[in-house]
C-alpha cells in the first residue's frame, strides 16, 4: 500500500501553499544566509586592507556583462517555461527550460573561459586577497549553477514524464526549480557590480 | 495514484492539464507581457550599471549606486519572476525574518571598526600584525 505525499498541489491550511513552495522559500532563506556570510566577508576584507583594485583593473568587464545579461535571459526562459505548463502547452515547455538549460551552459562556458584567461596569466586564488574572495564567491555560485543545470535537466528530460500522471504536481515542480533558478540570478546581480565594477 | 491529481483535475477543465489554483490559464497569459517587460527593465538596468562605473565619483557614492541599482534589479526579480507580488503571508514574513538576520550578519563584522577608525595601514583581520608575532 502506497501513501501518496500530502499537499503536493493542493495549498495546506495554515501556510496557504502547496509544501514545497514553502519548504523552497526556507532553503532560500538559508542560501541567503550562506551568501551574505561571504559578502560579508567581502565587505571586511576590503575596508580592512592597505590597498584593493578596482574590480576592472584585473577582471573582464564586458565579459561579464553578457554573462550577466546571459543569466537574466534564463530566467525569463525558466519562468516561461513554468508559464508554458500553466497555459497547457507542453512543447514550450520543453523550448524554454531547454533554452534555460542552454542559457546555464553559456554562462559556465564563458565563466570557464574566464577562469582560464586568469590561470593563464597565473592569476590564482592564492595571488591575493582580491583574487581570493573574487573565485570564492564566483566559484560558490557556479556550483549553484550547476547544481540548478543537473535539476533543469532532469526536469526536461526523464522528470518530464510527470506531467502525463500528475500535470499539477510537476507544474509545481518547475516553479519550485524556478525559484531556486531565480535566486541563483538573484545573487548574481549582485556579486557583478560588487566584484567587476566597484 | 494519488487521489489530489484526480481531485484537482475535477476542479479544472476537464482537460489533462493544470487546474486553476492560484493561476488561472487567463492570468498566466496576463503574467507573459509582464515577464518580457521586467526582462527589458532588467537589460536596460544592467548596462545603467556598468555605466554608471564610468562615472567618476568618489566611492561611498558610487558604492551607494551600485548597491541601489542592484537592489532594483533583484527586487524586479523577486517581485515578478519569483511571484513574490501578491504572495502568502507565511512566505513574506519568512522573507522578512531572512531580511533582518541578513542585516545582523552584515553588521556584526562591522562592530571591529566601532572602537575608532583603524591606523591607515589597517589594523584589520588581514593585518600583517595579527598574523606574524613581530614587534610593532
Amino acid at each position: 500500500m502506497s501513501v501518496a505525499i500530502p499537499y503536493t498541489t493542493d495549498p495546506r491550511p495554515d501556510t496557504g501553499l502547496y509544501n514545497a513552495k514553502l519548504g523552497v522559500w526556507l532553503f532560500l532563506a538559508s542560501e541567503v544566509m550562506l551568501f551574505g556570510a561571504l559578502f560579508s566577508s567581502y565587505i571586511l576584507l576590503r575596508t580592512s586592507a592597505p590597498e584593493w583594485p578596482a574590480g576592472s583593473e584585473i577582471l573582464d568587464v564586458p565579459v561579464a556583462f553578457v554573462n550577466t545579461l546571459v543569466l537574466i535571459a534564463s530566467s525569463v526562459t525558466m519562468v516561461m517555461s513554468w508559464a508554458s505548463l500553466k497555459m497547457n502547452d507542453f512543447g514550450k515547455y520543453r523550448l524554454y527550460m531547454g533554452l534555460t538549460i542552454l542559457c546555464a551552459f553559456g554562462f559556465l562556458g564563458i565563466k570557464a573561459y574566464e577562469y582560464g584567461t586568469k590561470f593563464s596569466h597565473h592569476l590564482y586564488p592564492a595571488e591575493s586577497t582580491f583574487l581570493g574572495i573574487y573565485f570564492v564567491l564566483t566559484g560558490l555560485h557556479g556550483l549553484h549553477v550547476i547544481g540548478g543545470l543537473i535539476v533543469n535537466s532532469y526536469l526536461w528530460g526523464p522528470g518530464a514524464k510527470m506531467w502525463k500522471t500528475e500535470p499539477d504536481r510537476f507544474a509545481n515542480r518547475i516553479e519550485v526549480a524556478g525559484l531556486y533558478w531565480h535566486f541563483v540570478d538573484l545573487v548574481w546581480i549582485f556579486l557583478f557590480p560588487v566584484l567587476y565594477l566597484l | 495514484m494519488s487521489t489530489q491529481s484526480a481531485h484537482s483535475e475535477a476542479a479544472g477543465h476537464g482537460s489533462p492539464g493544470p487546474s486553476a489554483q492560484a493561476h488561472g490559464a487567463h492570468d498566466v497569459r496576463a503574467h507573459v507581457k509582464v515577464y518580457m517587460m521586467v526582462f527589458g527593465a532588467l537589460a536596460v538596468l544592467t548596462v545603467v550599471t556598468v555605466a554608471a562605473s564610468y562615472l567618476d565619483i568618489p566611492m561611498g557614492p558610487a558604492v551607494a549606486l551600485a548597491l541601489l541599482i542592484a537592489t532594483v534589479k533583484a527586487s524586479l526579480v523577486a517581485l515578478f519572476f519569483m511571484h513574490l507580488k501578491g504572495e502568502v503571508r507565511s512566505v513574506v514574513w519568512t522573507l522578512l525574518l531572512t531580511a533582518v538576520f541578513f542585516v545582523a550578519l552584515m553588521t556584526i563584522p562591522l562592530s571591529w571598526y566601532f572602537d575608532g577608525p583603524k591606523h591607515p595601514e589597517g589594523t584589520g583581520p588581514t593585518a600583517r600584525s595579527l598574523t606574524t608575532h613581530e614587534a610593532h
